[in-house]
């Protein structure tokens, strides 16, 4: 099993959710959070004063699979977060140790 | 304030002093006129409406969320301080006439006397001009709180609450209360018997509060962290909509100084429509360009900036006239509150100086040359250079007064209770520290 963990535009989870949903991902969690990356925030200006914003909104995706479904859950969520612009986000892939699933105590692959 | 005269029957009369109550009597219908009331009242609701919301809402979007409830406190309890203190000797001391001669100058060319304290021999069938005189004392009043509670725009997120108290009482007293009168009380009024030109207030309201805005920044000192630590503002709609109602409030600022509902109200209304417009087109577009991009933050501030600028303008300039100073006092606002500041690196944390005394100046003085026919203007103005240097004159008057005088009364309350809170104090906030409230339970 896999964990992957996606950085993405919050405007594109929409999009990632249905291309994971497409591919047969079933369950995920999303978490607002703020980061920055090469994109390093931006700047805001008022009335002559200008302040660098360095931590960006973005969402979290924290998703769980088999590992033969890696590729096609990694290739989903790229395809719908791409804009091709910097701050596209970042996906993160880990060694997934164990699952269960609380109600009936299944575990690992039966338990995503 | 109206010159106080009704331009109906006053079209040629020196535009200098036009003041007096008892003058205006003499010239005006000696009844009450119910559409000149019906307006006044109207128009004191209007003004009393720049200050709550108008001014609270304007200026609490521009501080940080911690210290939101704080600036709308301040401006609440100045309202309510000021209605107290103008009841009892306010009004009294700014519009008295007792002992006043024209042209004579003595002790109450200052100031005004103590006889209408209490507001003493106010009846309902009193009347100034041609309105009761329990609306003019209203109306007025709606003018001495917003003066003060502008101020607090310089020291924002930083003072004491008691301290903000004792300084809106004493400046009220001893700034604002001698200026009025000395502009606004008729003949043998100091500065209305130089023959300066103050419409509705540019002079006694805005230089007066944008002077003492800076010396109160400088006595007072820099927020923690300035200019190092981000202090964005944290709801810009708030200030949309506390310049929307400014806007609004205005009209009533402005044409509510003919006191009465007539031409002269009519045009006054419309100089402050074109006026405001052209100075926030002004400050946008020099922005555009400095910056390149027009800002939220920008169009407001140019709006206040042109208001500012036409107020005292408002009686005597003609459209074409309001527009050029509408253009000129938001691109100059536009430098004086983003470049200066930055530059002589004071803490004026919400721009007072740089909006409010930097157009209060450009429209007071500019007023004088406006007001000339040559330009299309309205005002009896024999010599347009001239009219521009008895301007210079008030405008000078008035800096060095709100100057001198802020600063014995702001060293006064540091000496004694302390201007400042502490630093936890100000980290946490004011909201929480002074409070003990939150201005969101998200």
């Amino acid at each position: 099993m896999k964990w992957i963990t996606a950085i993405i535009k919050p405007f594109t989870l929409d999009d990632v959710r249905q291309a994971l949903t497409e591919v047969g991902v079933t369950g995920m969690t999303v978490t607002e959070v703020k980061g920055f990356g090469r994109q390093h925030g931006h700047t805001e200006l008022y009335r002559g004063a200008e302040y660098v914003v360095d931590f960006l909104p973005k969402l979290k995706l924290e998703v769980a699979v088999a590992d033969e479904h890696l590729d096609q859950a990694v290739e989903a969520i790229i395809g719908a977060a791409r804009t091709g612009k910097i701050g596209d986000g970042k996906v993160f892939v880990s060694e997934l140790e164990q699952a269960i699933r609380i109600r009936t105590q299944e575990v690992d692959v039966d338990a995503l | 304030m109206s010159m106080r005269f009704d331009r109906r029957t006053v079209p040629a009369l020196l535009g200098l002093l036009a003041t007096s109550p008892t003058w205006a009597q003499a010239a005006a219908p000696a009844h009450i006129d119910s559409g000149d009331t019906a307006w006044m009242l109207t128009a004191t609701a209007f003004v009393l409406l720049m200050t709550i919301p108008g001014l609270a809402l304007f200026y609490g979007g521009m501080v940080r969320a911690k210290n939101l409830l704080s600036v709308l406190m301040q401006c609440f309890a100045i309202t309510a301080l000021v209605s107290v203190l103008w009841m009892v000797y306010g009004y009294s001391l700014a519009f008295s006439t007792e002992g006043m001669q024209a042209h004579v100058t003595n002790l109450h060319s200052f100031i005004g006397g103590l006889d209408r304290g209490f507001l003493a021999g106010l009846r309902p069938d009193s009347r100034y001009q041609t309105v009761p005189e329990s609306v003019f004392v209203m109306f007025q009043l709606t003018f001495a709180i917003i003066t003060p509670a502008l101020i607090i725009g310089a020291f924002a997120e930083r003072m004491k609450f008691s301290a903000l108290l004792w300084f809106s009482g004493l400046w009220l007293t001893i700034v604002y209360l001698p200026v009025a009168h000395m502009v606004w009380s008729g003949p043998g009024s100091f500065l209305g018997d130089l023959g300066v030109l103050d419409f509705a207030g540019g002079t006694v309201v805005h230089i007066n509060a944008g002077i003492a805005g800076l010396v109160a920044c400088l006595v007072i000192g820099k927020r923690r962290g300035y200019p190092h630590v981000p202090m964005p503002p944290h709801n810009l709609g708030y200030t949309v909509m506390g310049a929307s109602l400014l806007w609004l409030g205005w009209f009533g600022f402005n044409a509510g100084s003919a006191v009465a509902a007539n031409g002269s109200a009519g045009m006054a209304m419309l100089a402050t429509q074109v006026a405001t417009a052209g100075a926030a087109l002004g400050w946008l577009f020099v922005e555009w360009i400095v910056h390149g991009r027009p800002s939220v933050l920008g169009i407001v501030s140019g709006a206040v900036a042109g208001l500012v600028a036409v107020t005292p303008a408002a009686g005597t300039a003609g459209p074409g006239g309001a527009l050029v100073l509408g253009l000129i006092a938001g691109v100059i606002c536009f430098f004086s509150a983003t470049r200066l500041k930055h530059k002589l690196g004071y803490d004026d944390s919400l721009d007072v100086f740089g909006v409010h005394a930097v157009a209060g100046i450009v429209g007071a003085l500019l007023t004088g040359p406006l007001a000339s026919p040559k330009l299309g203007g309205f005002g009896d103005v024999q010599s347009l250079w001239g009219q521009l240097w008895i301007q210079t004159k008030g405008v000078g008057f008035t800096v060095v007064w709100s100057a001198v005088l802020s600063l014995v009364i702001l060293k006064l309350i540091d000496w004694t209770l302390g201007l400042r809170v502490d630093d936890e104090q100000e980290q946490i906030g004011l909201d929480i520290a002074l409070h003990e409230e939150k201005a969101y339970n998200l």
